[in-house]
């Protein structure tokens, strides 16, 4: 099959560029690199780019510019090399987020880990030990979905929603993790509480987080999270990727 | 500081421009005025900048104040207007003294209106607009008590615009999208043959379509999430399409089955609840051609701003700006 990868119109609003039609971590990594490359390029007719699980968009008054122009630019950048296994874009930021994990204020942790078969030291080990990437923004703004964790992590949603799971709440399942934005309903489970703010909108950096940055997660007591919150900080560290 | 005070409020104004362009990686949507023409044909009556805020109106305005001479300019959805007890015309600009009682009342035709000031309204700008942006809680709506800043800008009152037929549902053009071959012919057959009413269930973020036909595809779960453009028409879980706004979320795991143009979107947005609205598919390349249209014409709505008098000279540019002008007609065409 030479289906993907595939170019699209979408609406007179822009054009993807769709790398599989499952979410699979070698499609994440080329929609974000493939990105990368067309950013770079700097195309006068597109006005912003994004990027989701699985494609590159490109934000372009398809009623001033028309669609083949575009669609034909773009080809000539996928067929370029084989985005399936391109490099990540230089530049990126690793995170490193302090978070609780178990105990009152991450109250799933331990039957997250029994679902994905680890004992609580393995998983914990696991989700502090893993760097993940940022492998989408969406839902809420600033919000990642982060991935890929091992394929133990394929944990279902629960099937009745857990009505409040707060800000700053990292949640499992189908071997991501989300990192939320505000207090929201969810199937996913807890399993973490950190401090961090997704959307900042009155900082000099409403958002830290860009698809491809890299995000671990520090084990750190309640006490200390708490005294994080007390604060008003969240500990987080980061450093740029070469 | 010149404002416009607000002594009374409905539970839906909000200040509104074109929204926030380029933070769509970020996790959020443009946002701004749901009808962009009614932004256009402000701004033309008041011969200003398209970009300049404004008040977007649902259900009933407000009673407003203004602190210095201004001009005003009222469009959308047409409301009960009085500037000092007489009654404002909607579709036109009217001269607002300091401290005369503007009263904007309820909603007689439409879903959105607007209030547009001369210089326009100069609140504090978040993230490089002014944008309200409901659904993530970026500015607020407008209180009792408020006094909004207004630009200063020299205007003319007593001009109007012809009042196109949006406002009552009708026929809407989309163009395939990303995933309408993922639909069969079938079902978008049907769906094109299909009388929907516009349900209650609406807001910024998208418009639910009603009918007693379902339009699911087989596989629609194992979508994998993905981009939204507004005007997207996405299939919810039951089957029933709902058209997507500005305001919606940044990306959508329902699959689209396709995506209305633009200029017609104001169509939907405008369709009060109940009202009839039915989608007819063009190419893209029909739809790239008569969106550019649309959008010269939209420029050049200044030119069909005229005197608010009842003139049959007047009439007659009425008449022949909608044969050439190209609003009308790129509304009613295909």
């Amino acid at each position: 099959m030479t289906e993907f990868p595939k170019i699209r119109s979408v609406g007179l609003g822009g054009v993807l560029v769709t790398f599989g039609d499952k979410a699979t971590d070698a499609a994440n990594r080329a929609a974000i690199a493939f990105r990368g490359a067309v950013d770079a390029l700097a195309l006068p007719q597109i006005e912003e780019s994004s990027s989701t699980l699985v494609s590159a968009f490109f934000r372009v008054d398809l009623a001033q510019h028309g669609f083949a122009p575009l669609r034909d630019a773009l080809a000539e950048v996928v067929a370029q090399q084989d985005w399936l296994a391109a490099e990540l874009p230089p530049g990126r930021t690793l995170w490193t987020i302090p978070a609780v994990f178990g105990g009152p204020r991450a109250p799933q942790f331990g039957e997250a880990a029994e679902a994905a078969g680890l004992t609580a030291e393995a998983a914990l080990a696991e989700l502090t030990g893993t760097r993940l990437r940022v492998l989408t923004i969406g839902f809420a703004p600033g919000q990642p979905y982060l991935g890929t964790l091992g394929t133990h992590w394929d944990i279902p949603r629960q099937v009745g929603l857990t009505p409040h799971v707060p800000q700053g709440a990292l949640v499992a399942a189908v071997r991501q993790v989300c990192l939320f934005a505000k207090d929201t309903p969810t199937g996913w489970r807890h399993v973490g509480q950190s401090a961090f703010r997704c959307f900042r909108p009155d900082a000099a950096e409403p958002f830290l987080l860009t698809p491809g940055d890299e995000v671990q997660f520090a084990d750190v007591s309640q006490t200390e999270l708490e005294r994080l919150e007390a604060h008003g900080v969240d500990g987080t560290e980061r450093t740029v990727l070469g | 500081m010149r404002a416009l005070r607000v002594h009374q409020v409905g539970p839906g104004v909000a200040v509104q421009d074109f929204g926030r362009p380029g933070y769509l990686a970020k996790g959020l949507t443009r946002g701004g005025a749901a009808d962009l023409l009614a932004v256009h044909e402000g701004a033309a009556l008041l011969r200003q900048s398209p970009d300049r805020a404004v008040l977007e109106m649902v259900g009933t305005g407000g009673t407003f104040e203004a602190t210095e001479d201004t001009v005003i300019a009222l469009t959308g959805a047409a409301m009960t207007a009085s500037i000092d007890g007489a009654a404002a015309v909607w579709n036109a600009s009217h001269a607002l003294p300091a401290g005369a009682s503007l009263v904007i009342g309820p909603t007689r035709e439409g879903t959105y209106g607007y209030l547009h000031v001369s210089g326009g309204f100069a609140t504090e700008p978040v993230l490089g607009a002014r944008a309200t942006h409901q659904s993530t809680g970026l500015g607020a709506l407008v209180a009792r008590g408020d006094a909004l800043p207004m630009g200063n800008a020299t205007a003319t009152p007593g001009m109007t615009l012809p009042r196109d037929a949006r406002f009552n549902g009708g026929q809407v053009r989309i163009v395939p999208s990303m995933q309408t071959e993922d639909f069969s012919i079938e079902t978008r057959e049907r769906f094109e043959n299909t009388v929907f009413q516009r349900d209650p269930r609406a807001n910024r973020q998208g418009v639910r379509m009603d009918s007693n036909e379902g339009f699911s595809n087989p596989d629609q779960l194992s979508v994998v999430s993905e981009v939204i453009v507004p005007g997207d028409i996405q299939i919810a879980g039951d089957g029933a399409p709902f058209v997507l706004l500005a305001e919606s979320q940044t990306t959508g795991g329902y699959p689209r089955i396709g995506t209305v143009l633009p200029c017609d979107l104001p169509r939907v947005v405008q369709a009060p609840t109940g009202a009839e609205l039915r989608f007819a598919f063009v190419t893209l390349d029909e739809g790239i051609a008569v969106q550019a249209r649309a959008d010269a014409a939209w420029a050049a709505l200044g030119k069909a701003v005229h005197p608010l008098v009842r003139d049959p000279a007047d009439m007659q540019d009425l008449l022949s700006y909608q044969l050439v002008g190209g609003v009308v007609s790129a509304m009613d065409e295909g």
